[in-house]
């Protein structure tokens, strides 16, 4: 994966983004039911500490930046039934984002 | 081997309970023992044992972490909630400003944790699930319910949420938008449910005998007047 160490956010409040379809052995936090889906980001929330590599003993420097990122449910769970307004939320690394269309 | 097998380490408690030559406790007439722990309690007293044994922790810390534990309660997330609703400065600071506000309000956010604190409106419902473990505002709501760290809360939570909640009771309009937030290992979520009719002109105190738990997580709403 893309090692990200500048602290300037690539992404902004409304970019589309597309989720890593990525299975990396090491302990990570992106759920599978997101990963290859399309989602909004509605705002960077801040430079974290990276539980990738606190999680296996390290320190989690350097802090990354962190994004909350909206989903439309219908786009995530094709049996949806419930509302086609409902909405996921998730705050995920930028490392984990590439920028969609 | 069998699945009992497994989990049994062999370790006995260290105590006066006539065993078999198996380790089974058992009867004699006339003779009355103390309750027998589990596995698990058993296994957790073991390494208490071993950790102060070996200099690692003391029991000062031990009780200190206990009492620490017991001040975690779901009243610390009503207290806010309570003040939120009465109080339209707070709400603000503790929607724009929750870590600090949280603080400022004599509360110990665990292990330096980030909290964000969501609103619940007629037009939206924000409900918190960790699908991958269960964090938790631990520090503002105790710890977890069992159905919060259950594989079926975990997996249902973000399939079919209004399921869920009408489940514990609320049933939302259509046209109300569910928003499922999923926390991560860096930011915990405190929800403020929306206030229940028939309040005005409640004081904080009396406000927060309404805010559950439940209500905190966004899968319930709060109680109301008559159900105190």
């Amino acid at each position: 994966m893309r090692a990200v160490t500048d602290a300037a956010p690539a992404f902004s409040a409304g970019d589309r983004v597309l989720v890593r379809d990525e299975t990396p052995p090491h302990h990570h936090r992106t759920p599978w039911y997101i990963k290859a889906r399309r989602g909004r980001v509605l705002e960077f929330i801040g430079m974290y500490l990276n539980s990738e590599t606190r999680a296996h003993g390290g320190s989690g420097l350097p802090e990354l930046p962190m994004y909350r990122v909206e989903f439309d449910q219908t786009d995530l769970w094709p049996d949806y039934a419930e509302s086609p307004s409902d909405k996921l939320w998730i705050d995920l690394y930028e490392h984990w984002l590439v920028r969609a269309r | 081997m069998s699945k009992g097998e497994f989990y049994d380490t062999g370790w006995r408690p260290n105590d006066d309970v006539h065993r078999d030559e198996d380790g089974r406790p058992h009867d004699h007439p006339g003779v009355q023992e103390d309750a027998v722990l589990g596995v698990r309690a058993s296994r957790a007293l073991a390494m208490h044992e071993l950790l102060v044994e070996k200099g690692v922790i003391n029991d000062g810390e031990v009780d200190e972490a206990i009492s620490r534990w017991s001040e975690r309660v779901p009243s610390n997330g009503a207290t806010l909630v309570a003040k939120a609703w009465s109080d339209p400065e707070f709400r603000t600071r503790l929607l724009e400003h929750p870590k600090e506000t949280v603080v400022e309000s004599g509360f110990v956010p665990e292990h330096n944790a980030d909290i964000i604190v969501l609103e619940n409106t007629s037009q939206v419902q924000h409900m918190v699930v960790c699908t991958l473990c269960s964090c938790y505002p631990t520090a503002l709501l105790g710890p977890p319910p069992d159905w919060y760290k259950s594989f079926s809360y975990r997996s249902r939570a973000v399939t079919e949420p209004r399921k869920v909640m009408s489940e514990f009771g609320l049933e939302l309009e259509h046209d109300v938008e569910v928003r499922v937030v999923d926390s991560n290992s860096e930011l915990r979520f405190l929800v403020i449910p929306r206030r229940p009719e028939g309040t005005e002109g409640w004081s904080e105190a009396q406000l927060a005998t309404l805010v559950t738990r439940d209500s905190m997580i966004g899968v319930a709403a709060p109680l109301t007047p008559g159900r105190v």
